[in-house]
């Protein structure tokens, strides 16, 4: 029988390894897998290179790492934000290593490693700094840059629903980066608000087969009622 | 003493807005551009996608309504309409680099006299990196249009011969939208359509590092008060 499901979060994060590359799915706060990246900042893990969108708000999520001084790296498109200060001092004071990709070429490099792509061409970043470096080919009289793809050890998703085969739904603007990368790594997690049977997510509207999913935890909703009422309350304040 | 009265952000954002058809799928990037959905006619139907991942947003959510998990790209609370849809990043994405986008509508620090725009970074180096979408946006669809004031806090061009600032993208911007004027992008250079009323060809000329040039046909800029 094919069972994904572990009731247990230190059990589902215990093959991550020092020196490991995490995908961690997410736009802003929406879509994170809060409770996983809280049980790796409960580890003794290190040397970790994170590949996600974003570089943790407040002192929550890849924050919670980094002040946790498990990461040499992170690999991203939009590090900074109003809230993100814990990054922003690691890079004043040189602690951190960032490398920074349009957020198109960032997905469909994941992507490109998901699929057993070598890379792709793209217009994206050509004449600018980002072309520094790469192959320039001519294609049908266009300049594009080569991009190759971006794979992780590990990859951290959130997801809506899953069943015990790994297949998930995802809920509204959470889906964002998710999908792509439970494509890309060797070992893929996902943190769900709910496990349904199997059967009861309707084969037309499961988004992530359960084929690219090899663990399933249920997590225990403890940021819900935290990020609606900051994000509420921030909203309300800004159309006072 | 000059005899004109600059526009404000959402009388800029007023005007880009009476360009926009009925049908058109918009993106609009973070700053001015984001007061355009207040002025589009509401008599026509255009559908907002947003790069973390819907097309159809609508307006802002009304009290009790609001939802964490109904975010635009600026992280902020919005709603969908009837007919929207979610996706995945890679899809978003291939969306705008594809040149499914009718329109891109952007803020910008610069623009040059060849259509190059620099919006994503000064080059302070004391600030974290980060490029987001603004790339993508540019090189994918066919009609990028900038909203920006003419020049900065310190009276200093923001139209240049050449951006100063990391550059976006080249050759994308097809038109400007300023506090002074409204500018088109053609081969030859920058095409003055519109001027705000008591301003000169002369003055505006002189606060442009670029060289304009001024249409035969060219109308006064005006927007309602806002």
């Amino acid at each position: 029988m094919i069972n994904k499901c572990f009731d247990n979060i230190k059990e589902a994060i215990k093959d991550i390894k020092s020196g490991d590359s995490i995908l961690i799915g997410g736009f802003g706060e929406c879509g994170v897998p809060l409770e996983l990246i809280d049980a790796i900042a409960d580890s003794n893990i290190k040397e970790l290179t994170i590949i996600s969108n974003n570089a943790g708000i407040a002192d929550r999520g890849i924050a919670k790492l980094l002040q946790a001084k498990m990461v040499k790296k992170i690999i991203g498109s939009y590090p900074r934000s109003l809230d993100s200060y814990v990054v922003d001092d690691l890079y004043k004071k040189e602690l951190i290593e960032l490398e920074v990709i349009p957020q198109g070429t960032f997905v469909e490099r994941i992507r490109a490693a998901g699929a057993g792509l070598g890379g792709f061409y793209t217009l994206v970043g050509v004449g600018t700094m980002m072309a520094e470096g790469k192959e320039i080919k001519i294609i049908e009289g266009k300049e594009y840059i080569f991009e190759k793809p971006l794979r992780g050890n590990v990859a951290l998703i959130k997801a809506y629903k899953a069943d015990r085969w790994g297949n998930l739904v995802y809920k509204k603007t959470a889906r964002n980066f998710n999908p792509v990368m439970a494509t890309a790594a060797d070992l893929v997690i996902a943190e769900v608000d709910e496990i349904v049977e199997l059967g009861e997510l309707d084969p037309e509207d499961i988004v992530t087969p359960g084929i690219f999913v090899d663990r399933i935890y249920q997590c225990k909703k403890v940021y819900d009622d935290l990020l609606q009422n900051v994000y509420v309350k921030k909203h309300q304040m800004k159309n006072k | 003493m000059s005899n004109f009265k600059p526009l404000n952000k959402k009388q800029i954002a007023w005007r880009a807005a009476q360009d926009i058809v009925d049908g058109s799928v918009i993106n609009l990037g973070i700053g001015i551009p984001t007061f355009i959905s207040d002025y589009v006619n509401p008599g026509i139907e255009v559908i907002y996608h947003t790069e973390n991942g819907m097309l159809g947003m609508g307006p802002n959510p009304k009290r009790e309504e609001e939802d964490f998990y109904l975010q635009n790209a600026s992280k902020e609370l919005v709603t969908i309409v009837k007919g929207g849809s979610y996706f995945d990043s890679a899809v978003s994405f291939t969306m705008m680099r594809g040149g499914h986008l009718d329109i891109v509508f952007l803020g910008s620090f610069q623009v040059s006299e060849e259509g190059d725009i620099a919006n994503w970074s000064t080059g302070d180096r004391s600030m974290v990196p980060s490029v987001g979408g603004a790339m993508d946006l540019v090189v994918g669809c066919s009609d990028v249009r900038v909203l920006m004031q003419h020049c900065t806090k310190n009276n200093k061009p923001r139209l240049l011969k050449r951006c100063t600032y990391p550059l976006t993208a080249k050759k994308v911007v097809k038109k400007i939208y300023t506090d002074l004027a409204v500018i088109d992008v053609i081969s030859s250079g920058l095409l003055v359509k519109e001027i705000l009323e008591g301003l000169t060809f002369e003055k505006l000329q002189n606060l442009t590092e670029a060289k304009l040039m001024f249409d035969k046909n060219c109308k006064i800029l005006k927007a309602p008060a806002t």
